[in-house]
């Protein structure tokens, strides 16, 4: 941190309302020159809300706004930029089929008037910076072939190509293994050191005490404190988020593995582009155990999840579910072997927005008795078990018959958890199933997914919180480029052994591997 | 989309009021400044706008005959308008009415030609049957192209429109020319194809059929598994597929389903009013159809209402046009300005919604 | 069927140079779609652009061929025409971007529209169908023209063919060298990310959907001003529709637009030259002139068969930006 006192970022009461919710109810906010700056807190804490009215991507209803100690308002993000402001989003804003160095250079004018500024000009400047920052880039690569820790460093590039001074970065360790996010840190370092300010928005405690000077911890739109790292611990910061003390680990009893329900062998699979996605992936999972699949994002998973589910090919190798093989089957056909299916995302494959909450939780059903009579649907039956189904799942909503778009997250997946469950299936494939929600909905899944293994079912959670892998699997799996690089007993597992496996740089043998 | 339910409810919730109310605001208010703007079209001419409306709706509603005359109008688009409710409601945007229509006059008219002879009942079963099934292959083309080429709707059932038209005139003017005739026509039908009438007025089978199916596409929509099926699609095609829904049949039922109520208007209107085949048979009802189904908010009693609204502009501005002397091509730029209306004015509330 | 009539030279040059003019309207509403459609815009409404483009075009031009400024009349309403095409763009701009309703509905909706408010104006403004314009003269480029054979074909023609051809170039330059070019594309890709780097989403597919209705515009009125100098109900004859289709046939390149719509021309040539053949010729007739008519938009479907490539479309073509949405 440098000696001035100056903060060169000042927030005061800021308020910022949503239809329906204050994402800010009036923040207090305060970055100082050289120093890294965290903010802490919850999904819907309004962390990111902050930040975006910072960068003007809304505009506040109230408070103001003072660079280096001069007042500004932010009409859009343009203005931002000119002024010195960086952000690095959670979900990157990359151009997909662009070049590295169309990305960096787009919404910049050049300076041969309506041409686009020479390649070779740009690409000396971007090595010039690359260098200067230790992040280096191919600027000729197109972005969808670049890994997501360096298109990371691409939207980093791109905000101190416009001369970023201070740079807000929105959970940017979410998508990276262990090891990168050490990279990570050590960027920033240097990024402080060259004297630029960083604001830090995360949800990951661990994380935060590592890399930041001062953590500010918001809660339902409000600052509840602003605290020196070094005088803080986790415990400390969770009680701060949450508000009364969390417990960090589901307590379960034991595991006891029954037969085994569902048993991939070698499959092969492509990615939508058709690149291999996975490559030779084998495990089973037995009746009364949870197997969580570990691994950053962008490994498989999502192929993963969707071979089981049949919704996408198999090139090679076996499923199947309760002895019947489900490899290349129609999803109606795989959940009639067995399979319940809670989808990582939920609006594109796990409910109809625009239909009632009562039709959706009898989803795949309600052509069928007792849903359908003699070729008619019947709305009477499909009501009252809808309304015993939503009570017995606590989804709250004033009615079945309200459209299913108007749930929260929360009561969305236990809609969606209600209606899996309730077709008593042997597995239960569940996919990012907490993504998205707040502490009280996370708790309720976390304690039904133990529920049905002491039924005996057999689960695969498949998760990018590490956290959730460890808190709930009995067995955990890890996937690296669409291989199980690695399985280990989660009962005394190495939570970095585990990391290296999820950056690849190990893999188990044959032998330790079960 | 189903924009009507999703902005209907919530408004109507904030505004204490019932939501088919709500539902039926967009189109009153798209209809009365579609109207508005129309009649700004008519003084830009000269004439005055508030008689020729009123012109407009004595020859619309002026008298049993005038009444009777809309309501001939508004069969055909009706047909259209419910089989293109199912389409639209599956996303299925089957724009190939005009195509069907035709095919199936075509179909139907051939049995017309050739089997007047039959015992009527058998005859009449026939010849609409066969029309039933001309629009429903010719919109299957289309159907096979998307499912197993992925080929966008809008474009090939366009395509045959153009194609389907074109075969009628080579086929009027052609194989099934009126022996000995000058036009490019076929010989006329024979008595015994008239539908029957209703009660000694002109109100004829085709329009029975056309009011029935209002409950029954309602029913098929909203009360079977298949209705669901379609809706689904039509709602988020990721979530039906991954339901167990065939997408594939869906959008074959949907584009089946929409082309044979379209072969069915076609095959009417060519045996009750034009009673031969031949190049224009059609007051361009496939497009028409598209708009009465939009405006009746792609629900079948809605589309009745808009029908019969569309069929009194059009009747009401044929007579504007036989008095005052005004085109009645105005007709068709007032029915699409009125849906333009009706899209701004449901997107104006379900912003207001969201923001 | 007389071949040697058909299988000559002058035959084919004559036939080559007709497509290549009756390329022209396509290719100009191909051009204006595929710069909306790179911002993600899906106009589905070129018939009825094209169909007031066309009206608007011969009326003005009608109107000034007597007049003083009668020698700039054909090019005073082809500018008209590139306005009512604006202007009707403005309409699908706001309907689709600013209110954000289906893209799909409101450009079908906007097709009947267009058609019925040409064929009103028309009806309106003339009494008899047989007016016409004078168009434009041909423009054969010294020295170029000469060369045997291609000299007649491509550069013995008036001045609009030639702007057409520069358009492709033009069009080209400014999606794939311009920084605005660039913008659009983002737009299409991806409007977030657009959006965050500072670009202004909507203005742009405003921007996007405007030029491309002008030079759709621009089509109908060379059509109607310039090549046939007349106009009546349905003289755009799905041309609209089938540029939409020939956009994604040339996977939103300008490059390969400029073969579709040659294509398309050339159906549309061959069709027209047989046609008048088997009028001269007697026993000609054994292939009916309505199939000959069909050509292009059987063409079109074949066409679209093996070119269903929407993985090269514009990631976000069709879906309407929410800037609030999170």
């Amino acid at each position: 941190m440098s000696a001035t006192s100056e903060p060169i970022v000042q927030m005061r009461g800021i308020v910022k309302r949503f239809p329906g919710v204050v994402a800010n109810a009036g923040v207090d906010f305060d970055l100082m020159p050289g120093e890294v700056h965290a903010l802490l807190g919850e999904n819907g804490a309004g962390k990111t809300t902050l930040m975006n009215v910072l960068y003007g991507l809304h505009t506040p209803d109230a408070g103001e706004i003072r660079l280096r100690g001069r007042r500004v308002a932010f009409a859009s993000a343009n203005d931002a930029i000119a002024h010195g402001l960086g952000m690095v989003h959670q979900h990157f804003m990359l151009v997909n089929p662009f070049t590295v160095a169309e990305n960096i250079v787009l919404g910049q004018r050049s300076r041969r008037g309506p041409l686009l500024e020479k390649r070779s000009v740009v690409y000396e400047r971007l090595r010039a910076l690359s260098e200067q920052y230790h992040l280096a880039i191919d600027p000729s690569a197109e972005v969808w072939t670049l890994s997501v820790g360096e298109q990371q460093r691409v939207e980093i590039l791109k905000a101190l190509y416009r001369g970023a001074e201070v740079l807000i970065l929105d959970e940017p360790t979410a998508v990276l293994t262990p090891q990168e996010v050490e990279g990570l840190l050590q960027t920033l370092q240097q990024l402080t050191r060259e004297g630029k300010s960083i604001v830090f928005i995360s949800h990951k405690l661990g994380e935060v005490l590592a890399a930041s000077d001062r953590i500010t911890v918001l809660r339902d739109g409000k600052v509840v404190d602003t605290v020196r790292a070094h005088d803080t611990d986790q415990q400390a910061l969770a009680r701060m988020m949450v508000g009364r003390d969390v417990v960090l680990r589901v307590s379960k009893p034991p595991a006891r593995p029954g037969e085994v329900l569902l048993s991939v062998q070698g499959v092969h699979a492509l990615s939508d582009r058709g690149l291999p996605a996975l490559r030779g992936v084998s495990f089973q999972v037995r009746a009364g155990e949870i197997l969580g699949i570990a691994g950053v994002a962008g490994n498989g998973q999502s192929e993963l999840e969707e071979v089981i589910a049949g919704l996408r090919r198999v090139t090679a190798g076996r499923i199947a579910i309760c002895g019947h093989e489900t490899a290349n089957r129609r999803p109606a056909e795989v959940s009639r072997a067995g399979l319940a299916h809670i989808p990582s995302d939920r609006y594109r494959l796990g409910l109809l927005k625009d239909f009632p909450v009562a039709e959706n939780l009898f989803l795949q059903r309600i052509g069928e008795p007792p849903f359908t009579r003699h070729g008619w649907l019947d709305q009477a039956i499909i009501q009252a078990a809808a309304r015993e189904l939503a009570a017995a799942y606590d989804v709250r909503t004033p009615s079945v018959a309200a459209h299913a778009g108007t749930l929260s997250g929360g009561n969305a997946q236990k809609m969606i958890l209600a209606r899996e469950l309730a077709r008593n299936p042997k597995v239960l494939l569940a996919a990012q199933p907490t993504r998205g929600l707040d502490v009280s909905a996370i708790e309720y899944v976390h304690r039904r997914l133990i529920e049905q293994r002491d039924k005996g079912v057999g689960i695969v959670l498949i998760s990018t919180e590490l956290d959730e892998i460890l808190a709930l699997s009995d067995r955990i799996a890890v996937m690296y480029e669409g291989e199980i690089v690695g399985m280990v007993d989660a009962e005394g597992a190495d939570v970095n052994e585990i990391g290296l496996m999820m950056a690849g740089s190990k893999r188990q043998s044959r032998e330790e591997a079960r | 989309m189903s924009e009507g339910d999703t902005v209907a409810r919530p408004v109507a919730k904030r505004l204490a009021l019932p939501s088919w109310l709500v539902a039926g605001g967009a189109p009153v208010a798209g209809a009365l400044v579609g109207l508005a703007i129309g009649a700004l079209l008519i003084r830009l001419t000269g004439a005055d706008p508030l008689q020729a409306y009123a012109t407009m709706v004595r020859g619309a509603f002026g008298g049993p005959r005038q009444i009777t005359d809309t309501i001939l109008k508004a069969s055909p688009l009706l047909l259209v308008g419910l089989g293109l409710t199912a389409a639209f409601r599956a996303r299925v945007w089957n724009i190939g009415g005009e195509g069907q229509y035709y095919m199936g006059a075509l179909c139907g008219g051939i049995v017309a030609l050739y089997c007047a002879n039959w015992p009527r009942p058998l005859l009449l079963v026939t010849m609409l049957g066969a029309g039933v099934a001309g629009g429903m292959a010719w919109a299957l083309v289309a159907a096979v192209l998307k499912v197993r080429r992925g080929m966008s709707e809008i474009i090939s059932t366009l395509m045959l429109n153009y194609i389907a038209i074109l075969f009628m005139q080579y086929m009027a003017r052609g194989p099934l020319q009126e022996p000995g005739g000058y036009l490019p026509e076929s010989a006329q039908f024979a008595a015994s194809t008239r539908l029957p009438t209703l009660l000694g007025t002109r109100v004829h089978l085709g329009v029975l059929i056309a009011v029935l199916l209002v409950p029954l596409v309602y029913a098929l929509l909203w009360s079977t598994p298949l209705g669901f099926r379609l809706r689904a699609v039509g709602s988020r095609e990721s979530v039906a597929r991954y339901a167990g829904i065939s997408v594939e049949w869906a959008i074959v039922f949907a584009l089946a389903f929409s082309g044979g109520l379209s072969g069915l208007a076609g095959i009417v209107e060519v045996s009750t009013l034009h009673t031969r085949l031949k190049a224009a048979i059609s007051g361009g009802y496939g497009f028409s159809g598209i708009l009465v189904a939009l405006l009746g908010r792609m629900h079948p009693v809605g589309v009745a209402i808009a029908s019969v609204f569309f069929a009194a502009l059009i009747i009401g501005a044929q007579s504007m046009h036989v008095v005052s002397g005004l085109p009645d091509a105005l007709a068709n730029a007032v029915q699409a300005l009125i849906v333009l209306c009706v899209l701004a004015a449901d997107a104006l509330a379900r912003r207001r919604l969201n923001a | 069927m007389n071949w040697s009539l058909i299988l000559n030279w002058a035959f084919v040059v004559a036939l080559v140079t007709a497509g290549i003019r009756l390329a022209i309207p396509v290719l100009l509403a191909v051009l204006g779609e595929t710069v909306t459609e790179r911002a993600g815009v899906l106009n589905l409404g070129l018939e009825g652009v094209m169909a007031v483009g066309g009206v608007t075009g011969f009326l003005v031009a009608y109107l000034l061929q007597s007049g003083p400024l009668a020698a700039w009349s054909s090019w005073i309403g082809l500018l008209a025409g590139m306005a009512a095409g604006m202007l009707l763009g403005l309409i699908l701009a706001v309907l689709s971007i600013s209110l954000q309703a289906d893209q799909v509905i409101c450009g079908v909706t906007l097709v009947v529209f267009g058609q019925g408010l040409a064929n009103y104006v028309y009806r309106q403004a003339f009494s008899s169908l047989t007016a016409r314009v004078p168009g434009l003269p041909a423009l054969p480029i010294p020295l170029l023209s000469r060369i045997p054979v291609l000299g007649e074909i491509l550069f013995d023609h008036d001045a609009t063919v030639y702007i057409t051809f520069a358009l492709v170039y033009l069009v080209w330059l400014f999606l794939f060298r311009t920084h605005w070019g660039l913008s659009i594309r983002a737009v299409g890709e991806n409007p977030a990310a657009a959006e965050t780097s500072g670009l202004n989403v909507s203005a742009i597919r405003y921007a996007a959907t405007l030029i491309g209705t002008a030079l759709a515009g621009l089509g109908g009125a060379v059509l109607t001003t310039i090549q046939l100098r007349m106009f009546r109900e349905g003289i755009t004859g799905g041309r609209g529709w089938i540029a939409v289709a020939l956009v994604i046939f040339a996977r939103w390149q300008p490059k390969l637009a400029l073969v579709g719509a040659l294509l398309f021309g050339l159906a549309d040539s061959i069709q027209y030259r047989i046609q008048a053949l088997s009028q001269v010729e007697r026993g000609m007739g054994t292939i009916p002139y309505e199939f000959l008519l069909m050509l292009p938009y059987v063409l079109t479907l074949v066409v679209l068969l093996y070119r269903t490539g929407h993985s090269e479309a514009p990631a976000a073509l069709g879906r309407a930006y929410d800037k609030s949405a999170d």
